[in-house]
């Protein structure tokens, strides 16, 4: 019996009773699906998870991918659970039925996902990027495109990249060096170096198709020069037969504190041998192709940081039923047995703790994916405008806030464990190290903290920032008017209110043409709205664990889980929430203390 | 030929098993439920010989409450092609389902029926043999490797002593062992296309079957607890003990 990795039991409530995943089967889109076949899904992603991911987590990491004779080797493993992950049809399973895929709903998508990410986070990395290049070629890719590269991506024989990075222009986009020159043939000739590629070069698949940001020879400087290509490992003719090996060529492997399964590498573009790439898309519009499936992908990184941040708690929560260790302050007999260390105050709350931050994170992530498909399928134009705006204003806050919070679980894991936390005999050293990666990519939560403050909040005159808040006060004021819940919903109404408050400080600020005061402390300001975001979850999940608690009928073990849910709340707002009032605080001082600081003061 | 692979809704094998509180049987209520693995490999080689062109229709059937239909979807889900639910919240023991079987067989009219040799909840394994038996028909059981001809089945069974080889004529009854294939999973498309595969439900009554539980459980408690042992000097010693003590020698 392995380490439980995921709680079908919570994947049930949040899916099913938090955010009526059976209601989007009632639209067109998705009328072939019902609850059966979302728990059938689910069913076969837990199970594949299980046996074929989980299986080689370990291994993965301490046989990280290695080059032996120029070629990238891994671990056989990988690939078995790769196949098996695209045979089940979960490669394609939110694509449409004409491109072979199953018109799932994104919402159950992610929640498949979610059980890879928690099994084993380096090897669903393949898939993961292939999906998303594969999403990238459907919005942007000519029909050609569409059946050369992505429908072999759909069918799990080319795995797909994306290669942004280069070593002078990481989190500076706008930098990118590497160049595309246009051919007589009308293809491109691309050269440059690109750093930080995940699964660029392997042995694994047939081809593999890189989605490259490269500068066209006299497009303009900055962000807006930088064009999309399509560059495969091996050229594809037009009937889709393999051709000559293309001149993008591994440079190096990158040598990670995580994430090892999944081999980093530095690429050379047309180095050696000349290589060719095809336009994706408009010139001059490679970074808004790009961004097209941003939101997407970012929900996919703190999706990653949540499942394991939630792996990480369930492995302690599991050692803290089984470990005995000491007794408990009232016993003073030492003949007496030791208690099982989930006994002591301490190790609960470093379990409240976990669950609290995790549970919050996963029904935010879940409710994220749900917008992608409201703004998609809403049944009115106002739902799926409503869905746009919220889910753009949450994505930075999806990505970053996980990213930082549920690391934080993984840390208080390893804490319970104690010294075999520390240890390479248990998982969450390497949950912690595997989580250590989220913060940084996909955007740094530095980079999200300025897209919430600088971008988001503003966008649409507002709109969406309005939006939010008037979601988070529609939660509060139900539980106000609850006498159980009626404080918690008072203390939500004001945070967001607290919220409202900072931001048109730093408005004024920004308005006052002080840009640079008004941007500095963006990192504590996305801290604060994550914060009462995770918050706002929990107040909706404990409104739905009270009424289902007040059903006599039910087991011992849903009453059990309903009253978690309303503890872990409680814990939420009385340890967490109120760590935003001193947020707030600062954040309206528009404290100058990280500003000011010149280089040669510290 | 028809194909009938009867599959039980069973607890999850990955789930710790709690007894109630109250002693009257295991906690199933919020607990995983699966397909019994032996019955996913009988699936697997009712699959396996559609697909070798050995069988035109497989037919899953499941005995019990209305939650089975689940367990049938995931044997349609794999790839049979129809369901049949005997469907009744009387507790059913390996003879009452026997004689649904039997009924159901009747009907079908199948040329082979595979179960698994026991299912992991009570570990009767009796169902197959009973069944055989009441049919009239040969079996085979804990069978690790099935060839099917044209008028009978070879199958190698996994016995004490090693592997025994039997022939069976056809129609016969095939109980299946751990070694037999690896089940496959079901994928998206088929989980999609198992909705459309029809399930028929028939109560016991129908069938003219009497499944009043012949067997009252008088309390279900957990298996004591194993003491810690000791460590003896020597061999001596530890022949004495086993002599005297546990006089097992």
């Amino acid at each position: 019996m392995s380490v439980p990795f995921i709680n079908p039991r919570d994947v049930r409530f949040v899916l099913h009773e938090l955010l009526g995943a059976e209601e989007l089967a009632l639209r067109p889109r998705f009328a072939a699906h019902d609850r059966e076949t979302f728990d059938a899904a689910i069913e076969v992603a837990h199970d594949l998870a299980r046996d074929l991911f989980l299986n080689h987590n370990r291994a993965s990491d301490e046989r990280e991918p290695r080059l032996v004779e120029g070629r990238v080797e891994i671990i056989p493993e990988v690939k078995a659970a790769i196949d098996a992950f695209s045979a089940a049809g979960f490669l394609a399973a939110h694509m449409d039925a004409e491109h072979g895929g199953q018109q799932m709903p994104w919402l159950v998508s992610v929640a498949c996902m979610a059980h890879f990410q928690a099994a084993n986070v380096g090897t669903i990395a393949y898939p993961f990027l292939t999906m998303a290049a594969a999403n990238c070629l459907n919005a942007f890719g000519t029909p050609a495109q569409k059946a050369r590269f992505m429908t072999p991506m759909l069918e799990g024989r080319y795995y797909g990249t994306m290669m942004l990075t280069e070593p002078q222009a990481g989190s500076s986009l706008s930098d990118i060096a590497t160049r595309a020159e246009l051919g007589e043939d009308g293809r491109y000739r691309l050269t440059g170096t690109k750093i930080f590629i995940s699964g660029g070069d392997h042995e694994m698949a047939e081809n593999i198709v890189h989605l490259v940001l490269a500068r066209i020879a006299g497009a303009p400087a900055g962000a807006k020069g930088l064009s999309l290509f399509a560059v495969p490992r091996f050229l594809v003719d037009a009937d889709g037969t393999l051709g000559p090996r293309n001149g993008v060529v591994l440079a190096g492997l990158i040598h990670k504190m995580g994430y090892r399964g999944t081999v980093s590498t530095i690429i050379k573009l047309g180095e050696a041998a000349e290589c060719v790439g095809e336009l994706v898309g408009p010139v001059h519009q490679g970074l808004a192709c790009m961004f097209h499936m941003m939101n997407e992908a970012r929900i996919g990184v703190g999706m990653g940081a949540i499942m394991l941040g939630y792996a990480g708690y369930l492995a302690s929560l599991d050692y803290a039923r089984n470990r005995s260790q000491g007794r408990l302050p009232q016993e003073k007999d030492p003949a007496k047995n030791q208690t099982p260390i989930i006994g002591h105050a301490d190790i609960k709350r470093m379990l409240l703790a976990q669950k609290s931050y995790v549970e919050g994170a996963f029904a935010l992530g879940l409710y994220c994916a749900r917008l992608v498909d409201d703004k998609a399928t809403a049944p009115e134009e106002q739902g799926r405008r409503e869905a746009a705006l919220l889910l753009d204003i949450l994505t930075p806050i999806v990505k970053a806030w996980p990213s930082d919070w549920c690391l934080e679980a993984n840390r208080l894991a390893i804490q319970i464990h104690g010294g075999y936390g520390y240890t390479r005999d248990f998982p969450v050293e390497q949950h912690y190290r595997d989580n250590r990666l989220n913060p940084i990519h996909e955007g740094t939560n530095g980079i999200q903290a300025l897209d919430l403050l600088g971008r988001k909040v503003s966008m649409a005159h507002g709109e969406a920032f309005e939006l939010l808040l008037r979601e988070i006060l529609v939660t509060a004021m139900t539980a106000s008017l609850r006498a159980s819940l009626s404080t918690l919903g008072v203390a939500l109404a004001e945070a967001a209110s607290d919220l409202r408050a900072t931001t048109e400080a730093l408005h004024a600020a920004r308005d006052k043409g002080e840009v640079e005061r008004f941007l500095a402390n963006a990192a504590i300001y996305l801290e604060m709205a994550g914060h009462i975001a995770i918050a706002w979850m929990w107040l909706k999940q404990a409104l739905l664990a009270e009424e289902e608690a007040a059903d006599l009928g039910l087991s011992s073990s849903d009453r059990a889980f309903y009253a978690g849910k309303l503890a872990a709340c409680r814990y939420f707002f009385a340890w967490e929430l109120p760590k935003t009032r001193a947020q707030g605080e600062l954040l309206r001082s528009l404290d100058t203390s990280c500003l000011l600081m010149e280089d040669a003061m510290f | 030929m028809k194909i009938l692979v009867p599959v039980k809704r069973v607890v999850d094998a990955n789930i710790k098993v709690r007894v109630k509180a109250d002693g009257t049987g295991v906690e199933t209520q919020n607990v995983k439920m699966s397909m019994n693995p032996f019955c996913e490999i009988a699936v697997e080689e009712a699959l396996r010989l559609k697909e070798a062109g050995k069988a035109t229709e497989i037919i899953a059937v499941s005995c019990g409450p209305v939650q089975c239909q689940e367990t049938i979807r995931t044997a349609l889900a794999m790839g049979a092609d129809r369901g049949v639910l005997v469907e009744t919240d009387v507790p059913l023991e390996p003879l009452a389902i026997a004689k649904l079987l039997k009924a159901v067989a009747e009907k079908e009219q199948p040329g082979l029926i595979l179960l698994g040799k026991q299912a992991i909840d009570n570990d009767c394994n009796q169902t197959g043999q009973m069944l055989s038996a009441l049919l009239g028909w040969g079996q085979a059981t804990f069978v690790s490797k099935l060839a099917v001809e044209a008028d009978h089945v070879e199958a190698t069974r996994e016995v004490d002593g090693g592997l025994e080889v039997v022939k069976a004529r056809l129609p016969a009854v095939v109980t299946v062992d751990l070694r037999l294939n690896e089940p496959r999973y079901a994928s998206l498309p088929n989980i999609m296309k198992a909705k459309k595969k029809p399930i028929e439900i028939f109560k016991p009554e129908a069938l003219g079957v009497d499944v009043t539980p012949r067997v009252i459980v008088l309390k279900v408690v957990e298996p004591a607890k194993r003491n810690a042992g000791v460590k003896v000097p020597d061999v001596a010693t530890l022949v004495a003990k086993l002599r005297t003590e546990a006089k097992v020698i």
